[in-house]
């Protein structure tokens, strides 16, 4: 009998198994995510929650020949949609527009944001949360707060997803310099839009001249508007932060299985500096946050770059803890 | 390690972006040229972010096409409209085929030794098209034309492990035949598995019908993208890795006009190599009730492929 070539990885003998929700599932980020988590080895269970068309996705995905079952949930079940969730995945929100910032999502998203935490903190409040939706830099504010609210709030558990940046770090620094991609590792800390985006390029091993860098760090920071603006109204990036957003998962998940030395940027309650949320270098482990290491050494651009970015994200913090606590 | 060009035509659609996002993830691919009618920049600039090694560009429009298609070597054609519920794979012939036709054109005039893996349905008769399109040109390589019914085999290996409580990742169940309803023959007596008459039709009929499922829970939203994506992509590795220099065995639907079978094409079990097709297996011994499946197969597929060569 022939035999099956497919990529497909073999979990360890003792590789705990995730139950993995992805709320906003059926949009254009949720779908290639949900896909990519369906793939994975170290998904034993995947329910699918969004507004719309969960049950449609959820049929597709199941047919698919790796052990995760799915399910598909719609409306108001999202209940049951996040029962027994250890990683819950939220994309849920709008996407931007040509000419719009992610802070413009923030009316829209913010809410749905809300909502989302309070059955959460109702349902699930021991799992790990992977926020996506934008402006990340006050959704995860947002979402502390109304667990906060609800007495269930681990810090140690909340997470903005800011990979997609360091995705674009290592592949704009590889195509400059020429370098295969897979050797090349840029840290990037702060928060999530703009020029909150701090890329540590004096870390990565390479040499660059003063432009280099300062272009580099442009198409870092703005990356996001690069594929906004060559979508021309058709969406931002999904395909993409599908990508990063399951890489980080997988890290995660791999962490809380127990494997040592998982390090990676993302934003999280942090002490590094004065601001409460702050992406740095966080070293995962089994209960989540492990150890959030400090901002690494960096050049006195860069020591710019942080200035503006502290400004900004103050803002955008307060933003979202004044939005949880209003209503 | 061997890296390979891609093309994928109809790369913005349902299919096709989950598709390109897989591949852009392989590492046997160096260079991936999407291609669509609509929107393949925006996919492009979004792919182009991701940081592995294959080099991603968008074309869009006919008159983007001929540059969609220099030096690749694997071609996987999703491009067309999925069904709404209702509808047949055989409902889509009349626009899927004048697509089809339109690329293999452009194929035959500039990449006529590449691999061609053709999602687009009804494939029982696409394939067929894009066949006589290429003999035309004079290019015609049997060993290079690949219907995809990897999603049947998927399906069949779901299914299979759903009803036996096993690990999928241990279930192979070959399928063969065609790749629509009751062309489809899941081959369930190879599985390894004991099953009752009453489980043998619940199953075979799932497998023949999964994508009605689909589309039918979809409700008018679709069909099958993102599975058909996973098992495009199966089948795309096998087929790279073949060329890499690896024995490869599928199943595939083929031109089998030399296998003294009932019809011209017909989806085999096939090995793989660095020519494309290296043989065409011969059919496993079949169950009767198998031989029954395939006879109605067999009479389906016969038409299916008559109107796709008129």
């Amino acid at each position: 009998m022939f035999t099956r070539t497919g990529a497909r990885m073999f979990a360890a003998s003792n590789t705990l198994l995730h139950k993995v929700a992805v709320l906003g599932a059926a949009g254009g980020i949720g779908q290639p995510l949900s896909l990519l988590m369906k793939n994975s080895m170290l998904t034993s269970d995947l329910t699918l929650y969004d507004i719309v068309n969960t049950p449609g996705v959820a049929a597709d995905l199941s047919h698919i020949c790796t052990p995760a079952k799915v399910t598909g949930f719609m409306g108001d079940d999202i209940g049951a949609a996040l029962k027994g969730r250890d990683v819950v995945i939220i994309p849920a929100g709008v996407p931007r527009k040509p000419g719009m910032t992610r802070d413009d999502l923030f009316n829209t998203n913010a809410s749905i944001v809300k909502k989302l935490a309070e059955a959460c903190a109702q349902h699930c409040p021991n799992a790990a949360f992977l926020i996506i939706s934008n402006p990340v830099n006050s959704t995860v504010p947002i979402f502390a707060e109304t667990l906060k609210k609800a007495g269930v709030y681990n810090p140690a558990k909340l997470f903005g997803v800011t990979t997609l940046d360091l995705v674009r770090a290592r592949t704009f620094v590889a195509e400059l310099k020429g370098a295969d991609v897979n050797k090349v590792c840029v840290p990037v800390v702060g928060g999530h839009s703009g020029a909150t985006i701090v890329p540590i390029l004096s870390q990565c091993g390479f040499t660059f001249t003063d432009d280099e860098i300062a272009q580099l760090t442009h198409r870092i920071q703005f990356g996001g508007d690069e594929v906004v603006k060559a979508k021309a109204g058709a969406g931002s990036a999904t395909l993409s932060m599908a990508y990063a957003g399951a890489q980080f998962a997988f890290r995660l998940m791999a962490a809380m299985n127990g494997e040592k030395d998982v390090v990676e940027c993302t934003f999280v309650e942090s002490k590094v500096n004065e601001l409460p949320f702050f992406s740095s270098p966080v070293r995962l482990g089994k209960n989540g946050v492990e150890e959030i290491l400090p901002v690494p050494e960096h050049s006195a651009y860069e020591a710019g770059l942080m200035e503006a970015c502290m400004k900004d994200l103050k803002g955008n913090i307060e933003k979202g803890v004044q939005f949880a606590n209003s209503a | 390690m061997t890296t390979f060009n891609a093309a994928v035509l109809g790369a913005a659609g349902g299919i096709g972006q989950p598709l390109s996002l897989l591949l852009k993830m392989n590492p046997l691919v160096k260079n991936l040229n999407l291609y669509d009618v609509v929107n393949t920049p925006g996919v492009a600039a979004d792919l182009g972010h991701i940081c592995t090694g294959a080099k991603v560009s968008g074309f869009v429009g006919d008159a983007q096409l001929r540059d969609a298609l220099k030096d690749r070597d694997v071609v996987i054609i999703p491009a067309g409209v999925p069904r709404k519920p209702g509808m047949t794979r055989d409902d889509l012939f009349n626009v899927n085929a004048g697509i089809i036709k339109t690329l293999a054109t452009a194929c035959a005039e500039v990449c006529p030794k590449a691999c061609f893996l053709i999602i687009s349905n009804p494939v029982n008769s696409t394939v067929p098209i894009f066949a006589e399109v290429l003999k035309k040109a004079g290019v015609y390589n049997p060993k290079k034309l690949f219907g995809v019914t990897t999603l049947d085999l998927v399906r069949a290996r779901t299914f299979v492990a759903e009803a036996k409580g096993a690990d999928v990742t241990k279930v192979n169940v070959p399928v063969i035949g065609g790749h629509s309803g009751a062309t489809i023959v899941p081959l369930l007596s190879q599985s390894g598995f004991e099953f009752s008459q009453d489980e043998i039709d619940k199953l075979t009929h799932r497998i023949q019908f999964g994508g009605d499922e689909v589309v039918k829970a979809k409700d008018g939203a679709g069909s099958a993208t993102l599975s058909m994506a996973y098992a495009a992509v199966e089948f795309a590795s096998d087929v790279l890795k073949a060329l890499a220099g690896e024995e490869v065995v599928v199943c595939t639907y083929v031109d089998a006009s030399a296998q003294g079978g009932k019809t011209a094409y017909f989806a085999h079990l096939v090995k793989l190599g660095k020519e494309g097709v290296a043989e065409i297996l011969p059919v496993p011994s079949l169950s009767d009730h198998e031989k029954k499946l395939l006879e109605t197969a067999n009479a389906q597929l016969i038409t299916n492929i008559e109107s796709a060569t008129t």
